[in-house]
């Protein structure tokens, strides 16, 4: 709890009234909210009209929740290691991440956009939280916060500097609103040092901070 | 629908306020922009929100100087914000 009083009066023990009763136990979660009831009938009618199964519904929760980075990981790896892999991956990117293997049937289209010693690219979505899922899984939380959506295009300077990266004047910072039809990742910069490193070694260092544009790729410490 | 608008054109987004589903940011709305590129022909996700057949549209990639955006903008005069907007926010505008 981001908690910034300054008069508290005091502290928050277990020995005064805070808004729950733990001698109850069960408290609800959060009341159901409209669109809450509204899914709850959805999902029960279709079932109930054996349109699809509460399995089906279950397998396919587990296979979004189940993707992560790898994806992506993977792109990155082989566009360090291979110039004209990532020469492909940039002018035709849907082309070179089915090339990969990686299914990208019913997934929105995807575009890569490179880091240079001259420009620093950074992912958002101000209008909802578009994020390209078959690549990089389940997004963050903060990712679809109002506070990133509307900072990061107003201070991102600001906004990169709180996840501790820090970028010279003399570098463009360039914010992508991802407002339509198409999902964005970037290609973050190889860090010094790993040449002639193996594609696996290099994977394991990209991670999806650097994937969104809000830090680099760094050597572990 | 053809693409009408090409790299380096300069554009201003449309101010206005339809009601509805859009895709255009407010805060872009009245600024001016330069086509980067072109993105393909999508259909119009505004009028799909509403159960239509969207019409096919131009999606273009447009590149404002974030100090043009933001008054007291803090940062380098080089930062920008690109956005992918439909043909029918773009209008061209001068040089």
């Amino acid at each position: 709890m981001a908690d910034t009083h300054d008069h508290h009066e005091h502290p928050h023990g277990h020995d005064h009234p805070h808004g729950h009763d733990h001698s109850l136990t069960f408290q609800p979660d959060h009341p159901d909210t409209e669109y809450d009831l509204l899914e709850a009938a959805l999902r029960e009618l279709l079932i109930e009209k054996g349109l699809i199964t509460a399995r089906q519904i279950q397998q396919q929760i587990d296979s979004m929740d189940s993707r992560g980075i790898e994806n992506g990981q993977e792109l990155v790896a082989r566009a360090w290691t291979d110039p004209a892999y990532k020469a492909r991956l940039i002018a035709e990117p849907m082309a070179a991440i089915k090339e990969m293997g990686i299914d990208m049937e019913h997934q929105p289209e995807v575009r890569v956009v490179e880091n240079t010693a001259d420009v620093h690219n950074v992912i958002v979505c101000t209008l909802c939280s578009c994020y390209p899922r078959s690549v990089l899984g389940i997004p963050p939380a903060w990712y679809k916060k109002k506070a990133y959506r509307s900072r990061v295009v107003t201070e991102p300077r600001q906004v990169l500097s709180e996840f501790g990266t820090d970028i010279g004047d003399d570098v463009e910072v360039r914010v992508h609103d991802s407002t339509a039809d198409l999902r964005y990742i970037v290609l973050p910069r190889q860090p010094e040092g790993t040449d002639g490193w193996s594609r696996d070694r290099l994977k394991a260092l990209v991670t999806r901070d650097s994937l969104i544009g809000v830090a680099p790729v760094r050597l572990p410490a | 629908m053809s693409a009408d608008l090409k790299a380096g054109d300069p554009v201003i987004v449309r101010n206005d306020i339809p009601t509805g589903h859009c895709r255009t940011p407010h805060y872009l709305r009245g600024h001016k922009g330069e086509v980067v590129s072109i993105l393909g022909t999508f259909a119009d996700p505004e009028q799909i929100a509403y159960y239509q057949k969207g019409e096919p549209r131009v999606l273009y990639e447009v590149r404002f100087a974030a100090n043009a955006l933001w008054r007291d903008y803090v940062g380098s005069p080089k930062d920008t914000i690109l956005a992918d907007i439909y043909d029918h926010w773009l209008e061209p505008a001068d040089g």
